[in-house]
């Protein structure tokens, strides 16, 4: 696995050109589509032709196919090149894989973020693959004398089916190459698939395990300088005054430089570095609120009653609804803020010279990072090369640009290649986490245990909509009403895996699964019962698919033996986010009289599958991450500053913690809708649901292990969670 | 700073530095070895482990002045053609998801098979838990173990 330097490329282009080699031909497929102008070659690699810019074949066959998003463990350096493979027909043994640089004018959307990638390269990676594909055919055709009908193609090669005679795509390349780029070319039907839907590994493994430089972190330039910054402490705050004279006497220390409200240590080595910053004396002075948790609790609590909320959905006449209830059911849910923490902290090279800027490093948004960094800078973007490493996480940190464009500034103020780097307790305390928020849930049931009125209101700090009001429940409550409130703090915060949703469906699915039991109904049956009348008569529009929910919901009751089992206290949760729908059952046992989490089951509808393993991974890790962060994780603040600054404080969800995970895939034809958060949000409500069949208590607030049912010693109940009247689920299924 | 001769994945190095310097910086910045990770910097979450006479340690907080003669390995160097059974048993699992935290992960339980070749699910997992795998792998990295210990 390598990165594709920019310059390099380039160079080999023209000296392929002037040696006349003719194995660069390029040809742009996407001309069909009209909306990518013309390319050459961007997988020009040495001896491979060129077919479009995202595959060359050598002439040994050899594929080449770049992978133009970042990775960052969602897999997309497999996945991508298996959809151009499955449709190429090619050996996927013989495929390499490499990542590509940021290239606007060959590739759109090179963004790792909103599980987006698969489901919106799902069919230009088809067509790319497809088209060449055919070009090779044509190729073989006009060998042979033949029609390109009587030919078919199989791992790698063109095959004559009269004759049986073959070629290989590498012996066929140079002519295809030459070719007219066909149009609408036919695509695979499903069923002829061969590599999408299987188990494919993870085509950086080799490199993972033998320990080879590919991340940010190990990016390394002949001269290159190592800095630090040092950031205010507290949020609120700006630099008073700099004392740099110690940290400018210590060993390997090159320069101290105050910009903005940063102080950059620079020097030969990280270590060096990391010491000097330390000898740094810096006084701050207040620049705005300085808020701890303590102002936050009260903040909540005092918006939600005298807030002036912004209303997101409304729906028939909600109070009139709480006024006929026969039954009000009102509860109250808190989120703490979170830290991204991706396991390679911050970093980002940048190298600043008079004829242009090279940035090379781990983001999530290359696009926006050059774009901030030409702004920053007064540089045109074309001036600016971004070569993507393979990021050691994300989890939305790194869509922010803000460690690129500093080590943009700070190279242009030293005039100097060199590359920052974050402590974990610059990445703890740096800010961009994961909004704080508190929910007040509301519900109106009929005599028949029917909702008839649904309230939700939202209060985020930082957090913009914290709801999602077209979510389930939206569309099966005729009277509703969704509103928020947003207080601003100088803490700031961005996307954190599954935006919003990642604590949303907890709260929303622990409400719900309230609200079943208020109404004396089998959580699953009552969530069957409104989205049937989602379906049927529904209030207001209608903005997920109710048969993929219903479809989901089904599958984990009957994997996980909903309602049937003994010894096992289950809770059901089901969310959509992302375009993708997945259930999820939670499985607790007592021990020592605590709730101890032994499985969770998860039926996930992403439509087509691509790579099974690694669809099972995102899975799996989205499960672990929910379930670690609802149960352990909190950053709190005092006086501005965080609390927790290092995983000695901040708890991450570790080996002995993981409860069994089983995963299923609903199989129902659709184009991929994507997976790399979808399963993360319904986590945290199948645990908080198997928590109350466990105690009888509920746990509203995040994270688990600070209420009350970790904390005292609870008699266990012997008994299922089914003392429900008899209207479960599997009758249902039989009805 | 000062030149410190190290043992390391079986060649001698050389290191002008001082002599507080953790070994994880000198493996990542002076030598070139940059399979050891830096996660934390407080021996916390593993990230950084090699071998220090085969026992696993944290190279975040290990001074280069107290490696002296020992033998030093890190990811580099477990196996010579990158066949160690824990290596190929990650990619027979499937484990790395970003794959930042393996190389540590891999040398906790390469130590740990060295010691005790067949080791229990409890013994793995009282072993892997110092390591922490952000991307939450742990079902397939606790399967890798197993399975390499099957083949040692």
């Amino acid at each position: 696995m390598s990165t594709v330097n920019q310059n390099s490329r380039r160079e080999f282009l023209k000296l392929s050109a002037l040696t006349g080699g003719g194995l660069m031909l390029g040809f742009n497929w996407l001309t069909a589509e009209a909306k990518t102008p013309a390319i050459v070659n961007a997988a020009g690699v040495a001896g491979n032709i060129g077919f479009n810019n995202y595959l060359s074949i050598g002439t040994d066959g050899i594929i080449t196919i770049l992978s133009p998003n970042p990775e960052l463990g969602q897999n997309i350096m497999t996945s991508f090149p298996m959809i151009v493979a499955e449709e190429l027909d090619a050996d996927w043994t013989k495929v390499k894989v490499q990542q590509a640089p940021l290239d606007t004018k060959n590739f759109d959307r090179q963004v790792t973020g909103g599980s987006g990638a698969v489901p919106h390269s799902w069919k230009l990676l088809r067509n790319a693959g497809a088209t060449a594909r055919l070009m090779l055919i044509q190729a073989a055709a006009q060998r042979w004398n033949a029609t390109p009908e009587d030919c078919t193609t199989a791992d790698g090669f063109v095959v004559h089916t009269k004759t049986g005679n073959k070629l290989s795509y590498g012996e066929l390349a140079e002519d295809a190459s030459k070719l007219p780029v066909p149009k609408d070319v036919k695509l695979k039907d499903r069923k002829d698939f061969k590599l999408i839907g299987k188990e494919v590994k993870n085509v950086a493994n080799k490199d993972i395990v033998t320990g080879k430089g590919m991340f940010g972190l190990d990016f390394h330039r002949e001269g290159m300088l190592y800095a630090m910054l040092q950031r205010p402490p507290a949020f609120g705050t700006r630099i008073k005054s700099v004392d740099d004279a110690a940290a400018r006497a210590m060993p390997g220390i090159i320069d101290v430089v105050t910009f903005k409200n940063n102080v950059a240590v620079v020097g030969k080595s990280t270590w060096e570095v990391m010491k000097a910053r330390k000898a740094l004396k810096i006084a701050y002075e207040k620049d705005g609120n300085i808020e701890s948790s303590s102002d936050h609790d009260r903040i909540f609590k005092s918006l939600l009653d005298t807030g002036t909320p912004t209303v997101r959905r409304k729906d028939g006449d909600v109070e009139a609804a709480f006024k006929t209830a026969a039954k009000v059911i009102k509860s109250e849910y808190q989120c703490p803020f979170l830290s991204h923490s991706p396991m390679e902290p911050m970093n980002f090279f940048a190298h600043v010279r008079a004829d242009g800027v090279e940035l090379v490093g781990p983001t999530q948004t290359p696009g926006s990072a050059r774009t901030a960094t030409a702004k920053l800078l007064n540089i045109p973007e074309d001036k600016i090369t971004l070569d993507i490493t393979r990021l050691g996480g994300g989890f939305g940190r790194r869509l922010k640009t803000d460690y690129v464009t500093e080590a943009a500034e700070l190279s242009s103020l030293i005039k100097a290649p060199v590359k920052v780097i974050w402590t974990r307790e610059d990445d703890m305390t740096g800010g961009s986490y994961r909004p704080a928020v508190r929910y007040r849930f509301e519900a109106a049931l009929d005599a028949n245990g029917n909702m008839i009125g649904y309230k939700l209101r939202g209060i985020g700090i930082n957090s913009g909509n914290p709801t999602r009001e077209d979510n389930f429940p939206s569309g099966s409550v005729d009277n509703l009403l969704i509103d928020s409130v947003e207080h601003a703090s100088p803490i700031t915060t961005g996307a954190w895996r599954a935006p919003i949703t990642n604590f949303l469906a907890f709260a929303e699915q622990a409400f719900i699964d309230e609200v079943a039991h208020a109404a004396g109904k089998d959580p699953i049956k009552f969530r069957l019962d409104l989205l049937q009348k989602a379906k049927t008569n529904p209030a207001g529009p209608v903005k997920y698919d109710v048969d993929r929910m219903i479809a989901v919901t089904r599958m984990v009751a009957e994997k996980s033996g909903w309602g049937t089992k003994k010894g096992v206290h289950q809770g059901f949760s089901v969310y959509f986010s992302h375009r993708s729908y997945v259930a999820q059952v939670g499985e607790v046992v007592m021990k020592a009289g605590k709730p101890v989490v032994k499985k969770i089951y998860a039926a996930s509808d992403c439509g087509q599958v691509v790579n099974l393993s690694g669809a099972r991974q995102q899975v799996m890790g989205g499960i672990v991450d929910g379930m670690g962060h609802a149960m352990y994780s909190k950053l709190t603040f005092k006086e501005g500053e965080p609390v927790q600054k290092n995983f000695d404080t901040y708890r991450l969800i570790r080996m002995k913690d993981i409860p069994e995970v089983e995963v299923h895939f609903v199989d129902n034809g659709i184009d991929p809708t994507g997976l790399g958060e979808p399963a993360l949000p319904p986590t945290g409500g199948a645990v908080a649901n198997a928590i109350f069949a466990a105690t009888g208590k509920r746990v509203r607030n995040q994270p688990f292990m600070d209420e009350d049912v970790f904390k005292t010693t609870i008699t266990p109940k012997t008994k299922t969670n089914t003392k429900l009247p008899k209207s479960s689920f599997q009758k249902t299924k039989k009805a | 700073m000062a030149i410190f001769k190290l043992h390391i994945n079986g060649k001698e190095h050389q290191a002008d530095v001082a002599a507080d310097t953790p070994i994880l910086w000198v493996l990542r910045d002076h030598l070139g070895l940059v399979g050891t990770k830096f996660g934390c910097g407080i021996a916390q979450c593993g990230a950084c482990t090699i071998h220090f006479n085969g026992a696993a340690v944290r190279s975040c907080m290990l001074p280069v002045s107290s490696v002296g003669s020992a033998k030093i390995t890190t990811i580099e160097g477990l196996s010579e053609d990158g066949t160690h059974p824990l290596q190929t048993a990650w990619d027979e699992i499937d484990v790395p998801q970003c794959g930042y935290c393996q190389a540590g992960q891999i040398m906790t339980a390469a130590a740990l098979l060295k010691k005790n070749p067949h080791p229990t699910m409890e013994e793995i997992d009282g072993t892997m838990h110092g390591n922490i795998c952000r991307c939450g792998a742990y079902h397939r990295i606790r399967q890798a173990v197993k399975l390499a210990s099957t083949k040692i």
